[in-house]
């Protein structure tokens, strides 16, 4: 059998799975992508492999995606995190899908055919606003884990409107309501809406729509939000925070059969 | 995705153009000793009558772009800010205005003592309103006369009534200029100065228009580089001889399938303003890409195929009227798509500079239009011509990696 890694270090986190050439999920690993991310990638590596009970000389094909792509040195190929957020998310919905995906520091929209092929694609702006760091800002503001404002979010009875765009002037309006007396769990409703918001302005959606990314994936109440705004159902893949790391994977098993054709190990 | 690493192919020619540029500065420092004046004038101001009149003329916007490509705007716009000139308004001139206050300026590593003090200042405002807001502070500053053209923008193509309305303008300048100068004017050696300019123009066009071969001779971040005579040395002869020499060199290239880009895959269109700050890194990473800028509106800019010696002020006025940059939608559309067509280009690449709107023809759904009509796929990135705060490295990477892995798959 053979065997691929996928690894996705992104500007928060590092996202690593293992995966066979049925495209099985084997194991996978996360952790802080720190400073030193080729240390980063080796943990995380090392883990996955203890768990799956492999060794590295087992692994075919590897392929490292986000912003420390260039700094994986086993990895034997690079692409971008459109690519991969892309690739992995029309594993799950092999259709004509626009993904959704908020990461740490950007959220990116991105329009596959049914075929899977890239139609376009949409970064933010440089900016937080839309990006899990406005809602870690929020969350450090309001003295809150970012786990628990899920939970506050579902219990909001009376949204709380942020009107702001930039992280620093909504951490300015959400003082005036604490000041105000408003429920800390409006305002987290409140702050999870002005990031839908950001969404929606970014680009117009067709087919269905996918999300992607740690930010779906801890806040169910965000993505309903989402299907609100965008009018039509989310899908949401399993483990949304590993599509990257995913498609990477899937991406170095293509590779890898397309240069030693047929091989079934390497 | 598959990378390679080559190095940038210079020209020949490239020698030479820094001495014909080295020369130009120099007469500008030594003009008032030579009893010359000095006139400021905008990209497409009217430096043909300025030349004319016996002017060393002096461009800022180019000063503007020395600045962003020594990346010295990034420490100079903020004092500018701090005087009453906001980070949003054009940053040539917030950095242009920072080096006069500070003194500091990438002439000086020329030893150059600076700009050149102007005797007048001359703008034209078919570009943008900011260069007579620019031009203003230093008339205050200097106390000088601050002369200019008036040039309606958004509109089709110029009519007669637009025509006459400008060149009348043009013609108005003459009496101030004369007091200025201290001597007539001249209209046969206005044909002169025209007809040099437009020679100038008409092989700038030859060594943009070399970048139609596949695999492309030249790359646009070349034609950043290599416009200088085009633009600061128009009516000179310096300026044709120069351009008849890079001329011979691509014709060269293209003879012998010479890629600016070893192993030319792709072929963009930049759209909007360098970002001068970053260019040797743009550079290497589209080479590493295998894919080559090959056209601009940019660098396309300087091209005033309307002058005509026979008709100076009118065929200025139809020339400095009918730039990209004064059209309306439609007419920038149609433009784009001719070039798309004549440089078989695969994408467009949009740059929305944070402080020039004039330049950033992403913010009308134009993108969208022209995709869905010529069915060409496009980016925006989001940056600055000169200041390097409104722009991100690692994000313009992976945006310009991710659209070359769409391109690719075919
Ligand atoms: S066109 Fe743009 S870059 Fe040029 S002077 Fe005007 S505002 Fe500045």
């Amino acid at each position: 059998m053979a065997y691929f890694c996928g690894i996705d270090i992104g500007a928060s986190a590092a996202k690593l799975v293992l995966i066979d050439s049925q495209r099985q999920l084997l194991a996978k690993a996360t952790r802080r992508s720190g400073v030193d991310y080729a240390q980063t990638a080796q943990r995380c590596l090392d883990e996955a492999l203890h768990a799956a009970r492999l060794n590295q000389s087992q692994i075919c094909g590897a392929v490292s995606t986000g912003y420390g792509r260039d700094n994986v040195p086993w990895a034997t190929g690079k692409m971008t995190e459109i690519a991969c957020h892309g690739r992995g998310a029309h594993h799950f919905f092999p259709q004509a899908i626009t993904v959704l995906d908020i990461g740490a520091q950007d959220c990116k929209v991105i329009h596959l055919d049914a075929s899977g092929a890239r139609t376009g694609f949409k970064m933010n702006r440089k900016c937080a606003a839309g990006t899990g760091a406005f809602l870690e800002e929020i969350a450090y503001r309001l003295d809150l884990a970012p786990a628990e404002l899920n939970g506050l979010a579902e219990r909001s009875t009376k949204e709380a409107p942020l009107g702001s765009f930039c992280t620093v002037f909504a951490a300015t309006e959400i003082l005036e309501k604490i000041r105000a007396g408003i429920a800390v769990e409006d305002i987290i409703k409140g702050a999870f809406r002005s990031v839908v918001k950001r969404l929606l302005e970014m680009d117009v959606v067709t087919g269905t729509l996918v999300m992607t990314g740690g930010v779906a994936a801890h806040n169910p109440a965000l993505v309903r939000l989402v299907e609100d705004a965008f009018g039509r159902q989310v899908l949401v893949p399993p483990e949304p925070q590993f599509v990257g790391a995913f498609g990477a994977a899937l991406f170095a098993a293509e590779m890898a059969e397309k240069t030693q054709k047929g091989a079934t190990s390497c | 995705m598959s990378t390679a690493n080559v190095e940038r192919k210079d020209f020949a020619a490239s020698k030479k153009l820094r001495d014909v540029m080295g020369q130009y500065f120099a007469e500008l420092e030594r003009g008032p000793a030579e009893g010359k004046k000095t006139a400021w004038c905008t990209s497409v101001g009217p430096a043909e009558l300025l030349r004319a009149m016996g002017f060393n003329v002096y461009f800022p916007e180019n000063h503007g772009a020395m600045l962003g490509a020594s990346r010295m705007a990034t420490d100079l716009i903020p004092l500018a800010n701090a005087r009453g000139f906001s980070p949003d308004i054009c940053s040539y001139l917030t950095s242009d205005i920072g080096s006069y206050l500070k003194g500091a300026s990438p002439l000086q590593k020329m030893k150059l003592s600076g700009p050149p003090k102007a005797d007048v200042l001359v703008y034209n405002t078919n570009q943008c309103r900011d260069v007579k807001d620019w031009f203003q502070f230093y008339a205050r500053e200097w106390n000088i006369p601050c002369l200019g053209v008036h040039t309606p923008r958004g509109t089709d193509a110029p009519d007669r009534d637009l025509i006459d309305f400008v060149s009348r303008q043009i013609k108005d300048l003459v009496e101030p200029l004369e007091k200025v100068a201290g001597c007539k004017f001249d209209p046969d050696r206005l044909r002169e100065v025209i007809d040099l300019s437009r020679q100038t123009t008409m092989l700038w066009k030859a060594v943009l228009e070399a970048a139609a071969a596949v695999p492309s001779p030249i790359t646009f971040f070349d034609g950043t580089i290599q416009m200088g005579p085009a633009v600061v040395m128009r009516g000179m002869p310096e300026a044709v001889d120069y351009y008849k020499l890079l001329v011979a060199e691509l014709q060269e290239r293209v003879a012998n399938r010479v890629a600016a880009v070893e192993g030319e895959r792709l072929r963009i269109y930049w759209e909007g303003m360098p970002v001068w700050g970053k260019l040797s890194p743009l550079s290497n990473l589209f080479m590493e890409l295998r894919t080559c800028v090959v056209a601009s509106t940019y660098c396309n800019s300087w091209i005033f195929e309307a002058l005509d010696p026979a008709d100076p002020f009118r065929s200025m006025a139809q020339a400095y009227s009918s730039i990209f940059i004064c059209r309306g939608e439609e007419e920038k559309e149609a433009y784009i798509e001719r070039m798309a067509r004549l440089y078989k280009i695969n994408g467009i690449l949009y740059h929305d500079a944070k402080t020039c709107p004039n330049n950033s023809n992403n913010r009308y759904g134009l993108p969208q239009r022209l995709q869905q009509k010529l069915g060409l796929p496009y980016l925006v990135i989001n940056g600055d011509l000169n200041d390097l705060r409104m722009y991100s490295e690692e994000q313009t990477r992976t945006n310009i990696e991710a659209f070359v892995e769409q391109l690719l798959q075919g």
